[in-house]
């Protein structure tokens, strides 16, 4: 049996989650040689409401592109964690933003709390890029995908002159995975 | 071969949004134009920059009506010609696609479908357009339509629609999915692709009959004051000349030519997948992006020890009736599962004649269905036959 | 003295019109105005929609395309789009392009296309049998405004200079040699152009309102029309009533096709022509 790892990134529209989602899928696809979809489902808004990026990864064939058995999800807005949560595996992992998230749902799952939004504004002076700190911390964590990889996806992706607030924020991310990893 | 697709032969991340703008522009497409309407609006999005930079011409249009009878306009002035929309648009758009098919103007509609009926679900899919697409438009007509299950598969069909529209002279209807539209997967785009031009003038300007009723079914085009052609175009029933006529026989002729030329050709047109069909005692007809759920549903089935098959048409129109019936006859039971109430199950049903039960399965509440619906389908379908799983 | 007969398709005739009809006033004064511009029956794409107007290109030896209903401006910008060295003369009428065609036409206004629009404007729908259309004036009959029409109408010249035409002209089929030379204007403006043209409908609207006879509405148009200019000339109760007549804009401004070759010429590209069917036998 290949292997299949599902991530779901969650939260409001506007906060880059399509984006980071896509990049997951393009370190996988095009840097690691793996299978690799990306599929969102959105409301109307273009910005609030609850978003969610999906990707699946894998060595394999992807049949059904929409995750079922998540592996990982991040929630970066309490709405998106309510709504989300229940396609998390049990033993799966759960990444949220501290700061927005108050309740969390009883599982069994492995818990990463981290202020990514405050993290992204306080030390590398752009909220925007709260998404690819997060981005960071999932790939040390979950070693979906290669780290080189996913900064060269990130960097093909992202807007020009933007290159190295990206990096430094994936950089940031993926010390904090390192940490969260430890701390386990 | 266009610089698009020559740049698309590294591995990329696409959307089926995005394959369908490079494959019309691979095909050859000259001309664009469309109204903006969720979730087909990257098409535009993305030819909005491609068709300036290869010298063809891109416009918004005012309103899905418009779009269409531009597309029209173009293709008869020589351009290969595309629009794309979805449920609320596509339902704008009949009219002219009447039209397209009475004037006999090759051009190509794409329907990135969603939840419907009017408004619906902007955002999620459906397949509730399929029988819109067969008969959407009024009076008799035959029509081509093509749904891809995948994004690679996406880029394909957007080229053969066009091929397709430019060999038989008409609209070609291109059915893609919310799913199909905005997934992003791995893809390798063809190095080359074949591409078909219209048959031009077998006449001299002066003789060049724009109607006639040649043998293949297909009439020459000629391109609007190119090389000394001046003719008449119009959706008025007409005679071989191209102009209006109240004779029943030329009228006769003329409907019936509109769907001979396309259904007494349906085996160059009719493209079906079959999957694990030779030993299948349980069948799954299914197309678009639930074909996908469903190649997953078969692969479990079998691992339960259920011989399940699937058959996948790319093409939906003409229906591919003889595949099905020619199944039909060999396994136990047929299910469809679709994004509808049953539009596709009720073809199926049809086309095999009682040889077999056909199951439907609909799903429409703006979810897609999944590969454990399907599953479940195929092992209630394999104990009413007598064939229980393994437990 | 124009060769009429060059431009048309004998064979069709005779005319689908009514007699007394205007339509044919203004086919003849088209391919006046089409001949002194000395334009080749190639390059020209001749575009209508539906009712008695939009019969005009049936009848005409250019490439024709009578098309749906309201219609006709959206076929022609295709075609315009893809082929700008083409001639596009859209000829269509008050229920085709100000009812079911209104949003195309105030588009391709707006746009600024260089689309030239024949708009027959004979205050009915008259193919149909006379139901009332944007135009019919306050307390005339239709055969659906049996007790006289109470909807205010369109002004036509003002919707096309209001959104935004390069050439608005209106003129009436009682002169006709006046109507030539605006056509000849409306086609050789670069940009979107505009002619009104008031013509009689004695079958369906002269026989409802009065007069019916045909010389009798052509004399009325006549005896209405006032030049643009003088209208201040003739007494306040005539006015309300009066067809005033002539060119109302004829501005140069950016035309749609030049400014879509113009961004084309900008990315490193140029218009591709589309390509000739091949397979075919060419002209010999």
């Amino acid at each position: 049996m290949s292997f299949r790892y599902e991530i779901r990134l969650s939260g409001e529209g506007g906060q880059g989650l399509v984006l980071a989602g896509k990049i997951l899928a393009e370190a996988a696809a095009i840097y690691d040689d793996h299978n690799a979809t990306q599929s969102q489902s959105y409301g109307p808004e273009a910005r609030g409401g609850a978003s969610k990026s999906d990707v699946i990864i894998s060595d394999g064939e992807i049949d059904y592109p929409k995750a079922e058995h998540i592996d990982l999800l991040l929630a970066l807005t309490q709405e998106a964690l309510d709504k989300y949560v229940s396609d998390l595996q049990p033993g799966g992992t759960l990444v949220v933003d501290s700061d927005a998230v108050e309740r969390l749902p009883e599982g069994k799952w492995r818990v990463v709390r981290h202020p990514f939004v405050r993290t992204a504004r306080e030390q590398l002076g752009k909220a925007v890029v709260a998404n690819i700190v997060a981005l960071g911390l999932i790939v040390r964590l979950s070693r979906a995908v290669n780290e080189d990889s996913a900064e060269q996806a990130i960097l093909a992706r992202v807007p020009k002159g933007t290159e190295d607030l990206n990096r430094r924020a994936y950089r940031l991310g993926l010390d904090l995975g390192g940490e969260a990893a430890a701390a386990r | 071969m266009s610089d698009t697709a020559a740049a698309g032969t590294r591995t990329q991340v696409l959307s089926g949004n995005e394959a369908c703008a490079l494959g019309a522009m691979a095909a050859g497409l000259t001309f664009y134009g469309g109204y903006p309407i969720t979730p087909s609006s990257e098409i535009a999005e993305d030819l909005s920059e491609l068709l300036p930079k290869a010298g063809g011409a891109f416009i918004q249009m005012e309103d899905e009506i418009a779009a269409m009878g531009a597309i029209i306009g173009a293709s008869l002035a020589g351009a290969k010609a595309m629009t794309a929309t979805s449920g609320p648009g596509f339902s704008l758009k009949q009219e002219n696609i009447g039209f397209a098919c009475m004037a006999e103007v090759p051009c190509v509609v794409v329907n990135v479908q969603r939840g419907g009926p009017s408004t619906g679900l902007p955002t999620m899919p459906a397949q509730g357009d399929v029988q819109q697409a067969r008969w959407g438009t009024h009076g008799d007509h035959a029509i081509i339509a093509l749904a891809p299950y995948s994004v690679a598969e996406t880029f394909d069909l957007t080229v053969r629609a066009f091929n397709l529209a430019e060999t038989f002279r008409t609209p070609v209807i291109l059915l893609l999915d919310e799913i199909i539209g905005h997934v992003n997967e791995k893809v390798r785009l063809p190095e080359k692709v074949e591409i078909v031009e219209r048959k031009g003038p077998d006449a001299p300007p002066g003789k060049y009959l724009p109607y006639r009723h040649t043998e293949d079914g297909v009439p020459p085009m000629a391109v609007y004051g190119r090389d000394g052609y001046r003719f008449h175009v119009t959706g008025l029933a007409h005679d071989q000349t191209g102009f209006p006529t109240n004779n029943p026989k030329e009228i006769d002729l003329l409907n019936r030519r509109l769907v001979w030329k396309i259904e007494r050709r349906r085996d160059e047109i009719v493209e079906v997948v079959r999957e694990r069909c030779d030993d299948a005692e349980i069948l799954v007809f299914a197309y678009g992006s639930v074909a996908r759920a469903a190649h997953q549903a078969i692969r479990e089935a079998r691992e339960a020890g259920i011989a399940a098959g699937l058959l996948r048409p790319r093409t939906l129109w003409p229906f591919p009736d003889r595949e099905v019936r020619e199944l039909a006859e060999r396994v136990r039971t047929i299910v469809v599962p679709e994004m509808n109430l049953g539009q596709m199950a009720h073809e199926v049903e049809w086309a095999a004649r009682g040889a077999c039960p056909v199951v439907p399965f609909g799903r429409v509440d703006g979810l897609p269905v999944s590969p454990a619906q399907i599953l479940h389908r195929i092992r209630e379908a394999a104990r009413a036959s007598g064939r229980e799983a393994r437990p | 003295m124009t060769d009429y007969d060059k431009y048309l398709r004998l064979d069709k005739f005779p005319l689908i019109w009514c007699p007394g009809c205007g339509d044919g006033i203004v086919l003849k004064a088209i391919l006046r105005a089409v001949d002194r511009i000395g334009l080749s029956q190639d390059e020209i794409c001749m575009v209508s929609g539906i009712g008695c107007s939009s019969r005009t290109p049936g009848y005409v030896d250019v490439n024709t395309l009578h098309t749906t209903h309201g219609r006709a401006i959206a076929f022609a910008t295709g075609v315009k789009m893809a082929r700008p060295d083409l001639t596009v003369i859209v000829v269509t009428g008050d229920g085709d392009a100000t009812a079911i065609g209104g949003n195309h036409f105030i588009h391709a206004a707006r746009r600024n296309i260089d689309i030239t629009v024949l708009l027959y404007n004979n205050w009915i729908y008259g193919m149909t049998g006379g139901q009332a259309s944007p135009t019919t004036p306050r307390g005339k009959r239709a055969s659906t405004a049996k007790f006289g029409s109470f909807e205010p109408n369109f002004d036509i010249v003002a919707l096309a200079a209001g959104a935004g035409a390069s050439f608005v002209a209106r003129e009436t089929v009682a002169k006709p040699l006046a109507l030539d030379k605006l056509i000849e204007r409306a086609i050789l403006k670069k940009g979107f152009s505009l002619v009104e043209v008031m013509t009689p409908c004695p079958t369906t609207y002269g026989r409802r309102n009065k007069p019916a006879d045909p010389l009798l509405m052509v004399q009325d148009l006549k005896d209405r029309s006032v030049p643009r200019g003088k209208v201040e000339d003739i007494p306040e109760l005539e006015r309300e009533s009066a067809i005033v007549t002539g060119v109302f804009v004829d501005v140069n401004k950016p035309e749609y096709t030049e400014q879509y070759a113009g961004l084309v010429e900008k990315l490193g590209g140029r218009r591709t022509a589309p390509a000739a069917p091949s397979g075919g036998s060419k002209t010999p």
